[in-house]
C-alpha cells in the first residue's frame, strides 16, 4: 500500500524530516511513502536524507520513501532504566547517566560507579528526607542576625574560638566524606544521591557559620590537635559505603548532635545559639539516613551487624595510641559551660561536660539498638566510639 | 592457507582510527586475523594495494577507477566486494542563490562556478564533466573557482564543499557544485540557510566508496572477509556505533557499473590516462 504525504513548500533544510519521520512511524519496514511538495530542493535532498537514515528511495514521479530496518532495529535493542516510581534491586552500569525509567539506547559507555546494589545504598526515607532537607535550607546571611554579637568576656570567647577551630575540621570531614560516597553511587538511587548533595551543602553552611563566628572578634584561629585529625582520616579512609555512612553519621553526627545541644544551652551569645540550633536541625536529617541506612542494610542481611562491629573495634584499634579529643577543646567546653573562671563556676562547668559524655554516650547506646544490636552489645560499642567525638 | 587480511584506510579524519580499530576486534572475535594500515592520501594506498602490499582497500571512487587502470596496465587482476548502502545512488547538483538570475546551465556563460577540491568526484570532477556534457567549457565559457581543501582525500574531508557553500553564500561567485547530503548539512549548520539556495541542474545517480581488493589477497580469506562484513547487522550493539561513524546501516555486494561518469570526467579533465597515471599538473596530494 502507498502512502502519499504533501509537505508543501517545507524544505528538509528547514524541518520537514520531523514530517516524514512521523509520517514513516505508522508503516511497516519496506512500506512505501510517497512525497509530494514544492520545495525547490527537494529533488535533491530527499534522496540524501533517505541514504542517511537508512531508508530505501525511488526517484519515481512522486518520488518514494522506502522505509528501512534501522530505526526498528535501534529500537529492539533500548531497554528502559527501570522504572520513574520504582527503586530497582540493581542498576545497571549500562544506563549510566540516564534518567530513572528513560528509555536507553544502547552503545554508551558504561558508568564507572561502584554501588549499583539497592540494600547497600537506601533507606525507604530517604525521598522524604531529601524534601524536607530541600525546604529547610538556610542562608547564613539573614538565618542569623550577626549585628546581635554581645560582649564576650576575653577567656570564654577564647574558648569559642577553640570549639569553633574544631567544629570546622569535623565538618570539613562531614563535607568530604559524603562527597566521596555520593561520587561512587549509582544515580539510579536519585533520592540519596539528593539527599547527600543537599548534606555536603549543608555541610559548606556549617563551615561558613563556624568560620565566621571564630573570627568575629579575633584575627587567629585555635589548635588542631592532631589526634583529632587522626580520628578524622579514619573516617575519611573508610571505603564502604554504608560502614562510611555508619560511623560518620550514627556514630560522629549523633554524638555531635548532644554537642550542638551542649554548645546551644551554654552559648554565651546569640549568635553562637542561633547557629548550633540551626545546624544541629540538618545534622539531625544525616543521622536520620544515617540510621535508617544502617538498620536497612542489617535488616536485608543480619551477618551486616557484624561487620558493623568490627568497623568500630577496627577505628578504636587504630586511635587507640593517639591523644583523641584534644586538651584545648576538652578544656574550652568546660570553661564555655561555666561561664567565668570563678572555682565553684569551673566545677560546675566540668560537670556537664561529664553530663555531655554520658549523653552521647547513651545516644549512641540508643542508636545501635535502632540498628538490631542487642543492649549488652550496644553498650560495649558506643563505649568504643573514638575519644574525639565524630 | 592464510588467515590474514591487511586492509588500507585513508585517514581523512581521526575517527577513522576508532571505525577501523573497532572493526578489527570485531573481526578478530570472529578468527579472523584482520588488521589495518593508514594512509595520508589515497594515492599512495591505490600503489600498494595494485602492488600486493595490502589485501584489500578501503577505496573512494576516484581510487576505484585509478586502481582499475593501474591494474590493467600491469595485467593483475582486481576485484571489488562490498559497499556501504549510504554509498549507492549519490547525486551531485549545481546550486544557485535563490534569488539568481540564472535559470539553466546555458546561463552559466561567463560566470564564476565554485567546486570543491581538484580530486573530488562529487564536487569537481563528475559536476564539471556535467556542465562540459552541456556545452559549458570550464574556464573558457565559466570560470572554475575552485577550493582545494586536503586534497589527495578524493573530496573526503568537506572543506572544499564548505568554501565553495561559503563563497555561493557571499556572492563571490554565481554557482557552486556539492553533493546532495553535502547541501543538507550545510544547511543544518547553518552554511547554506533554509531557502537561501535552489538547483539549477544535478548530476545522474553515481556510486561512491567500495572496497577493492587487490592482487596479492589470498581468495578464501577475503571471501570469508566480505561474508562477514555483508553479515554484519545494526542490530548488533558493539556494531552499532561503528556504523554510525562510518554512516551506513548495512554492507551491501559491490556493484562496478555506475562509475563510468566518473570514468568519463578523469578523461575529459585530464586527471587520469588510460594507465592509470595522474596527469594533472596541479594535482599534489
Amino acid at each position: 500500500m502507498l502512502t502519499i504525504i504533501d509537505l508543501e513548500g517545507l524544505g528538509l533544510d528547514a524541518g520537514a524530516h520531523l514530517v516524514l519521520n512521523r509520517a514513516l512511524t505508522g508503516l511497516p519496514a519496506g512500506g512505501r511513502l510517497a512525497v509530494v511538495g514544492g520545495n525547490q530542493m527537494l529533488g535533491v535532498q530527499l534522496g540524501a536524507w533517505c541514504r542517511s537514515e537508512g531508508h530505501g528511495f525511488d526517484p519515481a514521479d512522486p518520488p518514494v520513501v522506502i522505509k528501512g530496518t534501522a530505526d526498528d532495529a535501534r529500537a529492539r535493542a533500548t531497554q528502559r532504566a527501570g522504572s520513574p516510581s520504582h527503586v530497582d534491586e540493581r542498576a545497571d552500569a549500562a544506563w549510566g547517566l540516564a534518567a530513572r525509567g528513560a528509555l536507553v539506547e544502547p552503545g554508551g559507555p558504561l558508568l564507572s560507579v561502584d554501588w549499583v546494589d539497592r540494600d547497600l545504598v537506601w533507606a525507604d526515607v530517604a525521598p522524604r528526607l531529601y524534601s524536607r532537607a530541600a525546604a529547610e535550607q538556610w542562608d547564613p546571611a539573614t538565618a542569623i542576625d550577626w549585628a546581635s554579637h554581645a560582649d564576650v568576656p576575653d577567656e570564654v570567647e577564647d574558648a569559642v574560638v577553640q570549639i569553633m577551630t574544631y567544629l570546622i575540621e569535623n565538618e570539613q570531614a562531614a563535607l568530604m566524606l559524603p562527597a566521596r560516597l555520593l561520587a561512587r553511587l549509582h544515580p539510579h538511587f536519585r533520592e540519596v544521591m539528593q539527599l547527600f548533595a543537599v548534606q555536603i551543602a549543608d555541610e559548606a553552611r556549617h563551615v561558613e557559620v563556624f568560620t565566621r563566628r571564630a573570627l568575629l572578634s579575633r584575627d587567629e584561629l585555635g589548635v588542631s590537635g592532631a589526634g583529632g585529625r587522626a580520628s578524622l582520616q579514619t573516617l575519611l579512609d573508610e571505603p564502604d559505603f554504608t560502614l562510611a555512612s555508619f560511623l560518620l553519621s550514627v556514630l560522629g553526627e549523633g554524638s555531635f548532635l548532644d554537642l550542638l545541644r551542649f554548645l546551644n544551652v551554654h552559648a554565651p551569645d546569640p549568635i553562637t545559639a542561633t547557629m548550633t540550633s540551626l545546624v544541629g536541625r540538618d545534622e539531625a536529617r544525616h543521622v536520620a539516613f544515617g540510621v535508617a541506612h544502617t538498620a536497612h542494610a542489617a535488616k536485608a542481611d543480619a551477618r551486616f551487624l557484624g561487620r558493623l562491629r568490627m568497623a568500630v573495634e577496627r577505628r578504636h584499634t587504630a586511635l587507640i595510641d593517639t591523644a583523641g579529643l584534644n586538651k584545648q577543646v576538652f578544656d574550652a567546653l568546660v570553661v564555655l559551660a561555666a561561664g567565668s573562671w570563678e572555682t565553684s563556676a569551673i566545677a560546675k562547668g566540668w560537670r556537664a561536660v561529664e553530663e555531655l559524655q554520658k549523653r552521647m554516650e547513651d545516644g549512641r547506646r540508643h542508636r545501635l539498638s535502632l540498628i538490631g544490636f542487642p543492649d549488652d552489645e550496644a553498650a560495649e560499642l558506643a563505649a568504643l566510639h573514638t575519644r574525639n567525638f565524630m | 592457507m592464510s588467515n590474514r587480511v591487511l586492509l588500507g584506510a585513508v585517514a581523512y579524519d581521526s575517527k577513522v582510527v576508532t571505525i577501523w580499530d573497532g572493526f578489527r576486534q570485531w573481526f578478530r572475535d570472529r578468527d579472523l586475523d584482520f588488521d589495518y594500515v593508514l594512509y595520508s592520501h589515497y594515492e599512495r594506498q591505490i600503489e600498494d594495494l595494485v602492488e600486493g602490499h595490502i589485501d584489500v582497500a578501503w577505496h573512494s571512487p576516484l581510487a576505484w577507477v585509478r586502481t582499475v587502470r593501474l591494474a590493467r596496465a600491469r595485467s593483475v587482476g582486481v576485484r571489488a566486494v562490498v559497499m556501504r548502502d549510504s554509498d549507492r545512488d549519490l547525486v551531485s547538483a549545481v546550486l544557485v542563490r535563490a534569488d539568481s538570475d540564472l535559470a539553466s546551465l546555458d546561463d552559466l556563460r561567463g560566470r564564476s562556478v565554485a567546486t570543491g577540491a581538484i580530486d573530488s568526484p562529487q564536487a569537481h570532477l563528475l559536476p564539471l564533466s556535467m556542465l562540459r556534457e552541456a556545452g559549458l567549457r570550464p574556464d573558457v565559457d565559466f570560470k572554475v573557482s575552485r577550493f582545494d581543501v586536503r586534497v589527495g582525500l578524493h573530496g573526503d574531508h568537506v572543506g572544499g564543499e564548505r568554501d565553495a557553500a561559503v563563497a555561493l553564500r557571499s556572492g563571490l561567485v554565481d554557482a557552486a557544485c556539492m553533493l546532495d547530503a553535502n547541501t543538507l548539512l550545510f544547511s543544518r549548520e547553518g552554511t547554506l540557510p533554509a531557502g537561501s539556495v535552489r538547483v539549477l541542474a544535478k548530476t545522474e545517480p553515481f556510486d561512491h566508496c567500495t572496497m577493492a581488493v587487490g592482487p596479492g589477497a589470498d581468495k578464501s580469506t577475503v571471501d570469508r572477509f566480505t561474508a562477514l562484513l555483508l553479515g554484519m547487522a545494526y542490530d548488533d550493539p558493539t556494531v552499532r556505533p561503528l556504523f554510525d561513524l562510518e554512516g551506513l546501516k548495512q554492507w551491501l555486494p559491490a556493484r562496478t557499473d555506475r562509475y563510468s561518469a566518473l570514468e568519463r570526467a578523469v578523461d575529459e579533465l585530464g586527471f587520469l590516462d588510460a594507465e592509470g597515471k595522474l596527469c594533472a599538473d596541479d594535482y599534489r596530494p
